[in-house]
């Protein structure tokens, strides 16, 4: 494996109070204050994040929109400069390389967002997969990146930036200032279910912008708030996470993402094997839990129906928000059906729990 | 911090040798972070010194607990199942989480003091 690698931020996230442990080769605040406290300020007012371990991969050149298009599940045609997409980038038998977001700058430039876990993985599956006149530069060492996330988080970055927040809609960004640092990508995208924005910084200015950024938060309640958070998060919000919920085992139909499946779009690696599921059906879906009797769900755990094991759980927490306790798993399809009763496997007890609609928690919606 | 009057066993387990109270250390719970969920054993169930009895459940994981001497289960602190976050805010006192008769009280030497576990957490956290 090598060294632990440190994010630029390394250094003022441990003065902040960050606990630190080891993640995907990357040392990283798992808490501050508690995931709790970090998981409701984010909901409520506004949380700040280091995600400088994400991978970053640029494709530059004539050629690069039919390099991701060949790469991913989704349709990078329909993307407009300045807006990006969730998408997967998939095997030739359908299942994950990762799953992703592709920003579209222009024509010829794109860029991956991906996980930290995967980046050389997918640096060197890109390597073997493109052609023609395109560039592919594996940025992540050169860049940190924040997010901040909440309903806070608008009017303090905001303060820091000339560009008009208000016209950056959810999964788009946009070149400017933060802080007094030229050109830098603001998203308004992230990974919580809350608004909120995603950085990209060269790693030189990461830490004047961290602490710029909370001297703007002081009185908006912004927390610094760690990978712990992050993971409680994004399973209120029933986002997928590579390794737990999506893997080189699982399609794009299977983790019920469908909606980022173009199978119109043209061909793409993995569109064959898709097209097979299609025609044969799907024999496992992942659902979401929410337990009945007393436990909490968790990564392994089986799930049965009447005694039999009919699938089992991918991630699982006691949600912080929504005060419950959740999951998301695999069963087959014919348990599937939302409201179907199903029993989780806590500590050899079988436990009642129900399947229900993603996502377990939405913001709500304000206006402005 | 740790507290002279309790006993401390190597899985950071405490025993209070007057009251028979068990509980997990400051040190267990500051580890673990917030406490979500409790699982008890019955009243009356009766477990070696060295077996589980129970877990206490952070957001992020499980953590058995296990027996700091051998005995029988007399009461649970049953105000953990709403309230596990008791355990983090009083580890050594509201956040109790089971009551025993010691079934072979000469294990209580076998367990650690204060001093001998606070030196026993810092060897720990030294080899990582």
């Amino acid at each position: 494996m090598g060294e632990v690698k440190k994010t630029a931020l390394n250094s003022v996230v441990r003065q902040m109070g960050g606990r630190m442990v080891e993640f995907a080769g990357w040392e990283m605040p798992v808490s501050f204050s508690g995931i709790i406290d970090e998981h409701i300020a984010v909901r409520t007012a506004a949380g700040l994040f280091d995600v400088s371990h994400m991978g970053e991969i640029e494709f530059r050149g004539r050629d690069a929109l039919s390099a991701v298009q060949r790469l991913v599940c989704n349709d990078a045609a329909k993307l407009r400069e300045g807006q990006a997409m969730y998408a997967g980038m998939l095997y030739p038998n359908g299942t994950f390389v990762d799953d992703l977001l592709v920003y579209k700058v222009s024509n010829e430039q794109f860029m991956f967002c991906v996980n930290a876990a995967n980046t050389d993985k997918d640096y060197a599956w890109v390597m073997e997969n493109v052609g023609g006149d395109v560039q592919v530069s594996n940025r992540s060492d050169d860049l940190a990146q924040l997010a901040l996330q909440g309903p806070n988080s608008r009017s303090i970055l905001q303060k820091l930036t000339s560009l008009d927040l208000r016209t950056i809609r959810y999964y788009w960004f946009r070149f400017g200032d933060v802080a007094g640092v030229e050109n830098l990508m603001v998203s308004a995208t992230g990974y919580t279910g809350e608004r909120g924005f995603e950085v990209y910084i060269p790693n030189r200015f990461a830490e004047h912008i961290w602490e710029e950024l909370f001297a703007a938060g002081a009185d908006y309640g912004l927390k610094p708030a760690g990978l712990g958070a992050r993971d409680t998060l994004r399973l209120e919000a029933g986002m997928m996470l590579y390794g737990n919920d999506i893997d080189d085992t699982t399609t794009p139909f299977e983790a019920d993402l469908s909606w980022i499946v173009k199978m119109d779009k043209g061909d793409f690696i993995g569109r064959d094997a898709l097209q097979k599921q299609l025609e044969e059906g799907l024999r496992r879906k992942l659902v979401g839990l929410e337990m009945v009797g007393p436990g909490i769900p968790r990564h392994g755990y089986e799930i049965q129906k009447d005694g039999r094991k009919i699938g089992y759980v991918t991630s699982g927490t006691m949600a912080p928000f929504l005060k419950k306790a959740i999951g998301l798993g695999y069963v087959s399809v014919e348990h599937s059906q939302i409201g179907s009763r199903v029993d989780v496997v806590v500590r050899g007890k079988p436990v009642q729990a129900r399947i229900v609609a993603k996502p377990f928690y939405r913001r709500p919606k304000k206006k402005g | 911090m740790v507290p002279e009057r309790l006993k401390y066993a190597k899985t950071h387990e405490w025993i209070d040798p007057e009251s028979g109270r068990v509980g997990i250390t400051y040190h267990a719970q500051e580890q673990l972070g917030d406490m979500v969920f409790v699982e008890f054993p019955e009243v009356g169930q009766e477990f070696p010194k060295g077996e589980r009895f129970g877990s206490v459940e952070s957001v992020k994981a499980v953590s058995d607990c296990y027996m700091p001497v051998s005995g029988r289960i007399s009461a649970v602190n049953e105000a953990l199942l709403s309230t596990p976050e008791v355990i983090n805010q009083d580890p050594y006192g509201k956040g109790w989480l089971v009551e025993i008769q010691m079934t072979n009280p000469a294990e209580l030497e076998e367990l650690m003091d204060a001093g001998a576990y606070e030196k026993f957490v810092e060897e720990e956290a030294a080899k990582h």
